[in-house]
């Protein structure tokens, strides 16, 4: 056994980062709480007063600690950490109620906070005539509380808690107008089909825990038992281990009261101990000669406790418990597989990747606010950004990503390929938010981790500013339900889709149209924001989703080609930049405004705009300048750069680093993009001189359009097998109940009765009979003795003297 | 002849019988409450007078006269008592008469 080294990120122990989660929680506990009141007396300007300055102060100290101090530490130990209080502590399960922020937790903080506090001003304009204006704001800083508790937990159990507060928020907020029925059960939809991925979640979670029983070679920490957890302190390698800093001992603080076990480098001999002793000793510390570092062992919650065991590291280069983990296999398969797959299947349900992304669209029934923080830019994220955090896991198991990059891919496809017929500007929002987290999955799952995580950050900004910008139209379009629009056509019929449906939906694009004069900001950001999610240069989305793209064609983490990914998304690229161009047109331009919009069609207030144009200048900055691409520059992104300590364990493995290539693949990016914009343009810029071509080509391609309009009838496809499955299933089990369990419970009931009425019986005339006879016969012999007591003091009298006497007598005769 | 005025226990005995058996008879016979006080009184005396009797004659010690003090001690809170109940009674029943006081028969 040769030495052993590993990279523990020491984190900095801070007594803050409780604070930015606190806070908004505050809010939505005095919304809830004194919501309704303060709405009567003081008015909603104090609703939405408490709840952006908790989000204010929540986003102060996220940029404090971001900016103050997390950029301030050392590259190799970027991490805060604020142990809150000890949660459980059962056998090797140690459990704290903490916080970390990392760099990647660090960048999801300010999206959240921002992209939040944004949204919390602009809902300000977009709900004032609300009712229930307070439960809106308690719903929305109840929410950002839960996402932060997601991000920043130090534990899979802290993100488990986020994980289920966002799931419970979503619903609260798409069945938000909970008298509309069709809204209410869009949320439970969420809601269901949340739980199904939280099912594969836990299940993930229990795999893995258990997984990490422990082992070692060769007399070191051998441990099957799941018994106990461990800290054995280790050499630190730099030259061995990529990226990391200098090593220090880990803090005593979470492992106060554990076992450690102290092996010296030079003998490789044991001294187990008190962990904090032993740190006191010295022995944990920094070594004279080779740096140290101390590293948990065992099974564990907490991802950086995770990851340290993960990162022991030989002299050879070879992960002992890596390894040991990776061969671990249940059922003849590798058992981080399961993991792995399991997680994935969380992350598919929040993240709305296929087959669980059937909620996603129908989610879009919440306020638009919500569909911009929750349905795009925060929530359904985080199935990506748990990937992205475990990156050191899923990259053992090359099965488990290909599986993700591969339902990232089809996702991405399949959503966009929806997009494209889609007439509700919200509905073609949310397969466009559908096909981008594809877009993201495919990015964690070849490797790219920091491409993931960046189009996270960059769809975060510009599809937040498409659904506001929608969000803008449809609230300039709102005269529609009270007003009579032009007349209806029938849907299923190709006659004239110049027509919407329902002449009363602000949310048709059909009923919209020529829009750009009435709504410059809008249509401007809106059309910033197209820009940037089509892949035009400049723009962020450009830069992210051609990184992902080229990682993907470079990358060999995975078992299939990346070309075919590449080949894939590149499709699906092109559908996003025609259906995103083609919303644009249908709603900006297309015709000249009817009088009936002129008169009330205005710009959004100011609280409104303001945000868009805050979103759409940072759509332009972000790209560039977080994800410049390495061809050109030569340096490393600063995004990449940035995320580094976090994707340490994981690097990609390029198979080609081709400069030339990649500049060619960006053209053919570019070229596509440009493509879908003139098809776009051609179609739906002027509807006089294009009807007849649109008409033309729908006749033609009838079939197609009608099944991809319908969304390729999956969520009739689920009606027929699993709900009608599960309903046929119901009606067994009801069957069974009815006539085979209520039957035995009844000849159950049968028969108790008819004991009871024995028993009745007997205790009737048997018991009672005794009873009540042997009471008359008193009643009887009283009666009769009664006689006896005259009341005569003299009759008494004699009876003394008559027995006295008696007695004389008998005790004369008898002796 | 002599003997039998000589005054022994029998004497006393008998002297006792007599005053037991009128009080008995006056306690069996009178209606009048304080007359069957007074047939008490005259039991108590007889069994007074007894234990005197014995105590002098037969034992010896003084302890039979003890308990004769205790007797008078007795009959004279029982007199007190006794007396207070039939006052209670007379205020009650405007009467004194055993006989008409016989509500505890049913």
């Amino acid at each position: 056994m040769g030495e052993l080294y590993a990279s523990f990120i020491r984190p900095k122990e801070i007594n803050l980062l409780y604070l930015i989660p606190l806070f908004p929680l505050i809010g939505a506990f005095i919304n809830g709480i004194f919501g309704k009141k303060i709405q009567d007396k003081l008015g909603k300007r104090a609703n939405h007063g408490i709840a952006i300055a908790m989000m204010v102060a929540a986003s102060g100290v996220a940029l404090y600690a971001f900016l103050g101090m997390l950029i301030k530490q050392p590259a190799g130990h970027r991490m805060l950490h604020d142990h809150v209080f000890p949660m459980i502590h059962i056998g090797s399960l140690h459990l704290n109620f903490a916080f970390a922020m990392d760099p990647l937790s660090g960048m999801m903080t300010l999206i959240i906070t921002l992209v939040g506090t944004g949204i919390h001003i602009y809902s300000t304009g977009y709900m004032h005539s609300e009712k229930a204006y307070w439960r809106f704001f308690c719903y929305l800083n109840l929410f950002i509380f839960s996402m932060l508790l997601l991000v920043l937990g130090d534990s899979f159990a802290m993100m488990f808690f986020g994980w289920e507060g966002v799931g419970l928020c979503s619903y609260l907020l798409i069945g938000f107008w909970y008298t509309d029925k069709k809204k209410a059960s869009a949320g439970m939809k969420a809601f269901v089909v949340n739980r199904i991925g939280d099912f594969g979640f836990v299940v993930g979670l229990f795999f893995l825990f258990w997984g990490l029983g422990g082992y070692w070679q060769k007399g070191q920490y051998i441990d099957e038992t799941r018994g106990a957890k461990d800290m054995v302190t280790l050499t630190a390698g730099p030259s061995v281990l990529p990226q990391s800093g200098e090593f220090v001992a880990v803090d005593g603080f979470t492992r106060k009261g554990v076992t450690a076990t102290w092996i010296d480098p030079a003998h490789a001999a044991h001294h187990p101990g008190e962990s904090l002793n032993l740190l006191a000793e010295g022995k944990g510390g920094p070594g004279a000669g080779a740096e140290q570092v101390s590293v948990v062992v065992g099974p564990t919650m907490s991802f950086n406790e995770l990851r340290g065991q993960l990162s022991i590291t030989d002299g050879g280069g070879r992960r002992p418990l890596a390894e040991h983990l990776a061969k671990k296999k249940v059922w003849g398969v590798p058992i981080l597989f399961f993991v792995c797959l399991g997680l994935f299947i969380g992350a598919c349900g929040k993240s709305a990747q296929l087959p669980l992304y059937v909620w996603l669209p129908d989610a879009m029934a919440g306020p638009t606010p919500v569909s911009a923080l929750i349905h795009a830019a925060t929530m359904v994220t985080a199935g990506v950004y748990m990937i992205a955090r475990l990156n050191f896991l899923f990259v053992l198991t090359p099965g488990a990503m290909t599986v993700v990059a591969l339902v990232g891919v089809m996702t991405a496809l399949f959503a966009a390929s929806i997009g494209l017929f889609q007439y509700d500007i919200k509905k073609v929002l949310a397969y466009s938010t559908v096909s981008q987290l594809g877009f993201m999955f495919i990015g964690v799952g070849v490797g790219a981790w920091w491409a993931g995580a960046f189009h996270l950050l960059t769809h975060a900004l510009f599809k937040a500013c498409l659904f506001l910008g929608s969000g803008s139209v449809i609230h300039g379009m709102h005269f529609l339900e009270h007003h009579g629009g032009h007349g209806g056509g029938d849907d299923d019929k190709p006659k004239d889709n110049r027509l919407a449906a329902d002449p009363h939906d602000p949310q048709d694009m059909r009923n919209m149209g020529g829009l750009r004069r009435l709504m410059p900001k809008t249509r401007w950001t809106y059309w910033i924001a197209c820009v940037a999610i089509s892949g035009f240069p400049l723009a962020a989305g450009f830069y992210s989703k051609d990184e992902i793209l080229w990682k993907a064609f470079s990358g060999g983490n995975i078992l299939v080609s990346g070309k075919l990914i590449w080949a894939i998304g590149l499709l699906a690229a092109t559908m996003t930049s025609f259906y995103m161009w083609r919303s644009y047109y249908m709603t900006f331009w297309r015709r000249e405004p009817t009088a009936e919009m002129k008169e009330h069609v205005h710009e959004s207030p100011l609280s409104m705009t303001s945000i868009l144009m805050v979103l759409a200048a940072l759509c332009l900055v972000a790209g560039p300048l977080l994800g410049f691409p390495m061809a050109f520059s030569g340096k490393e992104p600063l995004l990449e750069r940035w995320l580094n300590p976090v994707t340490s364990l994981a690097p990609f493995r390029a198979l080609t680093h081709d400069k030339g290539l990649e500049i060619g693949l960006m053209m053919v990016s570019i070229t596509v993009a440009a493509l879908g914009l003139w098809a776009a343009m051609a179609l739906y810029k002027d509807e006089s001189k294009t009807a007849d071509k649109l008409l033309r080509l729908r006749r033609q391609n009838d079939g197609v359009h009608k099944v991809v309009y319908a969304k390729y009838y999956v969520d009739e496809i689920y009606n027929a097998t699993v709900i009608r499955g599960y309903m046929a299933l119901c009606r067994v089990l009801a069957w069974v109940d009815t006539y085979i369990v209520d039957f035995i419970v009844n000849a159950a009931g049968a028969f108790v009765r008819g004991v009871g009425w024995l028993s009745g019986k007997i205790d009737k005339y048997g018991v009672d009979g005794a009873v009540n006879g042997v009471a008359t016969l008193v009643m009887a012999g009283g009666r009769r003795v009664r006689k006896m007591q005259t009341g005569r003091v003299n009759n008494y009298v004699f009876g003394i003297v008559a027995g006295v006497m008696l007695l004389f007598i008998v005790t004369v005769v008898a002796l | 002849m002599e003997k039998i005025f000589q005054i022994g226990l029998t004497h006393y005995l008998v002297v006792a019988a007599i005053l037991f058996a009128a009080g008995m008879f006056v306690v069996a016979t009178r209606r009048n409450a304080v007359a069957i006080l007074m047939g008490v009184e005259l039991i108590l005396n007889a069994a007074s007078l007894n234990f005197a009797a014995f105590s002098h004659f037969v034992h010896g010690h003084i302890t039979g006269q003890i308990v004769s003090i205790f007797i008078i001690v007795l009959a004279a809170a029982e007199a007190a008592i006794a007396l207070a109940i039939v006052l209670a009674i007379f205020r009650h029943y405007r009467t004194i008469d055993a006989e008409e006081t016989s509500l505890l028969k049913d």
